[in-house]
């Protein structure tokens, strides 16, 4: 099976460890993988911050790209519902009729990570070893955006070694919401704070999810309170195989 | 300080701060949060297990979406249906078109009552459009009845909550204020005796005043009738006690059909409070002689909701009940409280109604107060996508920006159109991301993460570390990786 990988502006520039192990994990399971140098950014930022002209730009950018692509997977829940959500509203408003004909075509084959592993390639176990213990933390755009369920935990419950410890109030938001965490920065960080009492209970050594958007927040705040606690992407864990280097992982 | 957290808050959206601001004195009061946190808590731990009791639920909201939905598309048929049959039972509707027209009339009516005194259930509407002071400068004495309003009347507060309006007021701070303006130097605060000084307080009033105010839960257009829903009991007293009731509600709270309030019902008490039914729910039809009051007023305020009819995406607000399920569940709500909303109207709902009801000419900044987690859709018994509302007005705020010289000062601004020119294209990205790993190297320290940073990214690095950027793209690792492979 071949795949486009769109990798998100943000995980290209703050996390390649998770676009690396996006590719190993997909490549380990029969997926030709493609990378179209040429992407950038799906527009979320600007569309949730009111820019709507430039959110447009790059929805409109984002359908030439991968027009023709067979499928596409993204790493990142809220990118994925950023498409799903607001591409057709933005299209309605500003698009012609043939972008809102190629947008539909596309539509159905964009996916978000645990749903290409889960719903596309139909597998569960993905052959992983991860020897510890990890919290999940349901991202808000995973959660009630793309509805994705148990998908993670059912790819989390299949890692050799891992132990799941549940989250208090796992679907509560981080208090991240992109650029809120700059315009509202002290009601962010309240958000954060609360957060962070429920994932640290979990004495968890890490917290992974769909999306390293709230990892950044978390994983932030890990660092600054000096806490026993490290954030991971979900692909990191499920591309983590025995006898694998550990700096390729975490 | 008893009775506010920082002096008296302010929720009128023409002079209150900007919400991250009015959100500052609460985030530094933890035990204002851990109240308003506590008391969220246990609305919606009751919610959810009657919620979960109904197998139907879904379908109930989407029922209810489509009533209101109807209702708002033909309003004008429905609250002429309304006026005619409200006035054919013995009622007499009033038109406002603003907060001073509805003021004016209900100050003239309470005139040719030649009332001094005037008590009143529980209404957001009228705090809406401050009804308490003009009557008061009416010489006219308004009693609040609903203990919780009763509390902030008497405490000089102002509520922070739809449905529990003194939710941020604990029980100390009510002996407080009822042992103070009621003269009960030996009140103790256990919840029975502080219940029975507000009850000994109100029930003279409703004894001896002849005239009441309320607001209204619906107006049903088929029988020209008005519901109300309350808990205390303060409600039926006033509705039936007195000569005289005013009744003052928004344009958009009709329904079209009696039978409607079977869906709405079983919705907004499980959203509300947590119940199957709320203890009281009181429908009267016009006037019924030696039946509850003799005369019967309506006034069917606007006060900015038709413009809003008229917007395809934003219309939704106006479907709202008032149940404050979205408030409850909100993360950002749980941290603020009301008060930092700077309206009678706070959390998600608040957060989209109250621009609106200013014509987007104040209160910019609520659109933005919130991390758009979508829990608040969730819970909506009547489905508003929150969330989309709240985008569309953001989009309304940017663009009124892109018309104004402030763009030239906003950082924010700035970053988002040097950020949109960078995602044009792939050679600006990457020589973007070699300038942002260059210019973040020196607030790089040697463990690689980032501690501090100047101007807006201070405003992460106040509570968080950033990891500084790793020496490869993803982009270029690829590159090489191909590279290798040939």
């Amino acid at each position: 099976m071949r795949a486009s990988l769109f990798i998100t502006c943000y995980n290209d520039t703050l996390f390649p460890e998770t676009g690396r192990a996006v590719v190993r994990l997909l490549e380990r399971l029969g997926v030709e993988l493609e990378f179209d140098p040429r992407q950038t950014c799906c527009g979320q930022m600007h569309a949730n911050t009111g820019f709507r002209i430039e959110a447009f730009c790059q929805a409109k950018r984002f359908v030439k790209l991968y027009r023709e692509a067979e499928t596409v997977v993204i790493p990142s829940s809220s990118c994925v519902a950023m498409i799903r959500d607001q591409y057709p509203g933005l299209f309605d408003e500003l698009g012609d009729e043939s972008l809102r004909r190629e947008f539909a075509a596309l539509l159905p084959k964009i996916y978000e990570l645990s749903e290409f592993l889960i719903d596309r390639l139909g597998v569960e176990d993905v052959g992983a070893y991860f020897p510890h213990r990890v919290t999940y933390h349901a991202s808000c755009h995973s959660l009630r955006g793309l509805h994705v369920g148990d998908r993670p935990m059912r790819l989390l419950s299949k890692v050799r070694g891992l132990e799941l410890i549940p989250l208090a109030n796992m679907d509560r938001c981080c208090g991240f919401g992109g650029t809120f965490s700059i315009k509202n920065a002290e009601v962010s960080s309240a958000m954060l704070a609360a957060k962070m009492q429920d994932v640290l209970a979990t004495r968890a050594e890490y917290c992974t999810a769909l999306d390293n958007s709230c990892l950044m927040h978390l994983g932030g705040a890990m660092h600054r309170q000096y806490a026993a606690m490290r954030t991971i992407h979900l692909a990191q864990i499920l591309c983590a195989t025995e006898g694998a280097k550990p700096e390729e992982v975490a | 300080m008893s009775t506010s957290y920082t002096g008296h808050p302010v929720l009128d959206p023409r002079f209150a701060p900007p919400f991250p601001t009015a959100a500052l004195p609460v985030l530094r009061n933890p035990q204002l949060r851990k109240n308003v946190a506590h008391a969220t808590d246990v609305i919606q731990t009751k919610r959810a297990r009657l919620v979960a009791e109904k197998s139907d639920w879904q379908q109930l909201r989407t029922t209810a979406a489509a009533i209101r939905s109807h209702a708002l598309d033909h309003l004008g048929d429905y609250l002429e249906e309304f006026e005619t049959r409200c006035t054919a039972a013995g009622g007499k509707v009033h038109w406002a078109s603003d907060a001073a027209e509805a003021r004016a009339i209900i100050v003239e009516l309470l005139r040719q009552e030649q009332a001094s005194e005037v008590i009143k259930i529980k209404t957001m509407t009228s705090a809406e459009i401050q009804l308490n002071p003009a009557i008061e400068a009416a010489g006219i004495h308004a009693y609040e009845t609903d203990l919780a309003e009763l509390i902030l009347q008497l405490g000089e507060d102002e509520p922070s909550h739809i449905v529990v309006p003194a939710l941020h007021v604990n029980r100390s701070q009510v002996r407080e204020i009822f042992a103070r303006r009621m003269g009960l130097k030996d009140l103790p605060d256990d919840p029975k005796a502080l219940t029975a000084a507000a009850r000994n307080y109100l029930r003279q009033k409703f004894l001896t005043i002849p005239t009441a105010i309320s607001g209204a839960n619906f107006l049903i257009a088929e029988t020209g009738s008005v519901a109300i829903v309350e808990s205390e009991g303060n409600g039926r007293m006033c509705l039936t006690l007195p000569r005289t009731l005013i009744t003052l509600a928004g344009i958009e709270k009709v329904l079209p059909r009696f039978s409607d309030l079977e869906v709405m019902l079983q919705l907004l008490a499980r959203s509300a409070t947590g119940e199957r039914m709320s203890p009281y729910t009181s429908l009267w039809t016009g006037v019924t002689p030696g039946d509850g009051p003799e005369r019967f007023h309506v006034v069917l305020l606007d006060n900015g909701r038709s413009p809003i009819l008229a917007r395809p995406t934003e219309r939704q607000t106006l479907r709202c009940i008032r149940c404050a399920a979205c408030l409850n569940t909100c993360p950002v709500y749980r941290q603020t409280g009301g008060h930092a909303y700077g309206s009678v109207y706070p959390g998600p709902i608040g957060a989209i109604l109250t621009p609106q009801l200013m014509q987007m000419r104040r209160a910019q900044s609520l659109p933005y107060a919130s991390s758009l987690c979508g829990a608040c859709y969730d819970v909506c018994p009547v489905k508003i996508e929150i969330p989309k509302v709240l985008l569309e007005l953001r989009s309304q705020v940017v663009n009124q920006e892109r018309r104004s010289i402030a763009q030239f000062g906003d950082f924010m601004f700035i970053g988002m159109k040097a950020a949109n020119m960078i995602f044009g294209g792939a050679r600006r990205f990457r020589a973007a991301q070699w300038l942002g790993r260059l210019a973040l190297r020196p607030f790089t320290r040697k463990d690689g993460w980032i501690h501090n940073l100047p101007s807006l990214g201070s405003k992460w690095t106040q509570t968080r570390d950033l990891r500084g950027l790793p020496d490869q793209s993803f982009r270029q690792w690829w590159a090489a990786r191909g590279k290798e492979e040939r």
